[in-house]
C-alpha cells in the first residue's frame, strides 16, 4: 500500500531503473567442463548515470555486457532495461566496442549511418544531416568523405562513437573502449566523452580496467571480482562535474583511486 | 659520378630491372640456340619462335586465341556463378558444410587431365565438356578463399548486426560479403590462369581450334617452332586476364588493396 501511494506521489522519481540486474549469472559451457563467468551480479543503474565497471581482465566484464546487449542469454537470473527484461538485443540500447570495428571499404560518414542502412536497408538525408552533425560533435568536421585507414587509432574510436551513437540509443555500452589507444589519446577520449555526455546525458556502463579512467569518467565504479565475476564494491565518486585536466591530478582522485588499487591489489593483472 | 646515379634511377624505375633481365635471358637463349646449333625440335631460338608466328595468318591465329579464350572466360564466370553461393552456404550452415566440404575436397584431389577424355565421351565435343573441365579446375581455390574471407569478419561486427536485429542476409551482402573482398579477388587471379589452363587440358584431348588443339597439333608433324610460338601466346593471354583481374580490383574496391597498393 505505502509504496504504490509513494509511486502516485512522486510518480517519475520512481520509475524504474535504467538497468537493474537480479542474481544474474553466466555459466559457459566449454570443452573442458562448465565455466562460471558471473555468479549472483545484483546492482542497478539509475537514468544518465554514468557507470565504470572495473575489474580484471577475464572477470567476465564482457559478457555482463554482452548480456546487457541481449546477445546472450543468462543462464540464471536476468537483466533489466527500464523495467522489461531483455530477451532480444533492443532499439535503445548502443554499444561502443574496444577495437573501433569500422567497415573499411565504407567512408567515415557511410560508417556512422550504417546501423540505419544495415538495419532498415535505405539512409534518409536526415539520417546524413544526422551523422554529420555527430562527426562535428566528436571532433571529425572535415572527415566525412575519409576512409577508415587514412585516420587515426583515436579518430577511428571517435567515428566507432558517432556510430553508436547516431540511433540515439538511452543506454550507451562501453566495452574499454579507449584501451588500444595510447595514454595521451586516451585521457583526452575520456574528457571528450564526458562533454559529449554532460551535452546530452545517457546512461553509460562503461567497462575499464584502468582505475584513474574509471574514477576520472564515473558518478559511480562497481567493483568486480575474478573468475566468477562479482560486484565486491560499489563507490559513489563525488567528485563535482564539469572534470578536467585538473581533475586528474586532484587530492580527492588520488584518494579514490588509492582506494581502488587497494581493493585489486591481490590482482596484479589490473593496471591503473 | 653521375653517371651512376642516372644507373641508379634506371634500375629504381619499376619495370626496368625485370625487363632487361627477360631480355638477357632472351639474349642468352638465342646464343646458346646458335652456337651450339640446337636443333628446333629440342629448343627453337627466338628468332625461329618468331617465325613459328608468320607460319599462319593472323586471322588464324585470332581464331586460336578466340576458341581458348571463350571457353576459359566462360568457364571462369561460370565457376564465380558457382563458388560464391557455396562458399555463403558453407559459412551459414555448420550441417551443410559438414556434409559438403569432404565432397568438395574429394572433387578437387580428382586430377582434372584424367577427368577430360571421360567429360568429353559424357557430354560429347561440344563446348559443354570443356567448360565443364575449366569449372572444376577454377572453383576450389574460389570457395575456399571466399569462405576464409567470409569468415575472417570481425566478430563485433557481427555482433553489431544482431544487435541491430537486421535481417540475416544483410549480415552477408553488407558485412561478410565486402570483408571477403580481398580474399575473393585473390582466388579470382589464381583461378583466371587456371581456367586458361582447364580450356587447354580440354582441348588437348578434343578439338578443332584453338592454341592447345594448335600446340598438339604442331608437335606432332614437329613443328617445335610454330608450337612454341602457342606457347607464348597463351602466357600473353594469361598474364592479360590475370591483369585484368588486377584491375578490376584496383578500380572497383581500391580499399581492399595493401596499402602500398593504392
Amino acid at each position: 500500500m505505502n509504496a504504490k501511494m509513494k509511486i502516485a506521489a512522486v510518480g517519475p522519481a520512481i520509475a524504474p531503473p535504467a538497468l537493474s540486474f537480479k542474481g544474474l549469472g553466466q555459466i559457459y559451457q566449454t570443452g573442458s567442463g562448465p565455466l562460471e563467468a558471473l555468479r549472483g551480479v545484483d546492482f542497478s543503474v539509475d537514468r544518465h548515470q554514468f557507470v565504470a565497471v572495473l575489474g580484471p581482465s577475464g572477470c567476465g566484464k564482457s559478457t555482463l555486457l554482452r548480456l546487457i546487449a541481449g546477445l546472450l542469454k543468462p543462464t540464471s537470473g536476468g537483466v533489466e532495461a527500464f523495467g522489461h527484461p531483455i530477451t532480444e538485443p533492443r532499439d535503445d540500447i548502443g554499444i561502443v566496442f574496444q577495437k573501433p570495428t569500422l567497415l573499411p571499404w565504407a567512408s567515415v560518414e557511410d560508417n556512422v549511418v550504417f546501423p540505419v542502412k544495415h538495419k532498415i536497408g535505405r539512409v534518409s538525408r536526415e539520417d546524413r544531416e544526422r551523422a554529420r552533425e555527430l562527426l562535428a560533435k566528436v571532433g571529425l568536421a572535415g572527415f566525412e568523405k575519409r576512409l577508415p585507414a587514412e585516420l587515426s587509432g583515436g579518430m577511428q574510436q571517435r567515428v566507432g562513437i558517432a556510430r553508436a551513437l547516431h540511433m540515439n540509443p538511452d543506454i550507451l555500452l562501453m566495452d574499454e573502449p579507449f584501451s588500444a589507444l595510447d595514454a595521451l589519446t586516451r585521457e583526452e577520449m575520456g574528457f571528450e566523452l564526458l562533454r559529449i555526455w554532460e551535452a546530452q546525458p545517457k546512461t553509460v556502463l562503461f567497462i575499464t580496467h584502468s582505475i584513474s579512467e574509471a574514477v576520472l569518467l564515473a558518478d559511480r565504479v562497481l567493483v568486480m571480482s575474478g573468475r566468477p565475476g562479482r560486484v565486491i564494491e560499489d563507490i559513489r565518486i563525488e567528485i563535482p562535474r564539469p572534470r578536467s585536466m585538473e581533475t586528474s591530478s586532484s587530492v580527492e582522485m588520488q584518494d579514490y583511486a588509492g582506494h581502488l588499487r587497494k581493493l585489486l591489489l591481490k590482482r596484479p593483472e589490473t593496471q591503473s | 659520378m653521375r653517371q651512376s646515379r642516372s644507373f641508379r634511377s634506371l634500375v629504381d624505375m619499376p619495370f626496368f630491372l625485370p625487363a632487361a633481365t627477360f631480355a638477357l635471358v632472351v639474349i642468352l637463349w638465342q646464343l646458346v640456340a646458335d652456337v651450339f646449333a640446337i636443333p628446333s625440335f629440342i629448343l627453337p631460338s627466338p628468332t625461329r619462335i618468331l617465325g613459328g608466328f608468320g607460319q599462319i595468318d593472323l586471322a588464324r591465329w585470332l581464331e586460336h586465341v578466340w576458341a581458348t579464350l571463350r571457353i576459359a572466360l566462360i568457364g571462369y564466370l561460370l565457376s564465380i556463378a558457382i563458388s560464391l553461393p557455396i562458399a555463403i552456404m558453407l559459412v551459414r550452415s555448420k550441417l551443410l558444410s559438414r556434409a559438403f566440404y569432404p565432397i568438395l575436397v574429394v572433387i578437387q584431389s580428382v586430377p582434372v587431365v584424367a577427368v577430360a577424355p571421360i567429360m568429353i565421351v559424357v557430354l560429347g565435343s561440344e563446348d559443354a565438356p570443356r567448360i565443364v573441365i575449366t569449372c572444376l579446375i577454377t572453383f576450389f581455390p574460389l570457395v575456399v578463399s571466399t569462405a576464409t574471407g567470409l569468415m575472417a569478419t570481425p566478430e563485433e561486427l557481427i555482433e553489431l548486426s544482431k544487435s541491430l536485429r537486421a535481417p540475416a542476409w544483410r549480415e552477408v551482402t553488407q558485412i561478410r560479403l565486402p570483408y571477403a573482398v580481398p580474399y575473393i579477388f585473390s582466388a579470382l587471379k589464381i583461378s583466371i590462369t587456371l581456367a586458361v589452363i582447364g580450356a587447354v587440358v580440354a582441348e588437348f584431348v578434343a578439338a578443332e581450334k584453338g592454341i592447345g588443339y594448335f600446340i598438339q597439333f604442331s608437335t606432332s608433324f614437329f613443328k617445335l617452332p610454330e608450337a612454341w610460338a602457342g606457347l607464348v601466346i597463351l602466357v600473353i593471354m594469361s598474364l592479360v586476364l590475370f591483369q585484368a583481374v588486377a584491375v578490376v580490383q584496383r578500380v572497383l574496391f581500391p580499399w581492399s588493396l595493401p596499402n602500398e597498393g593504392r
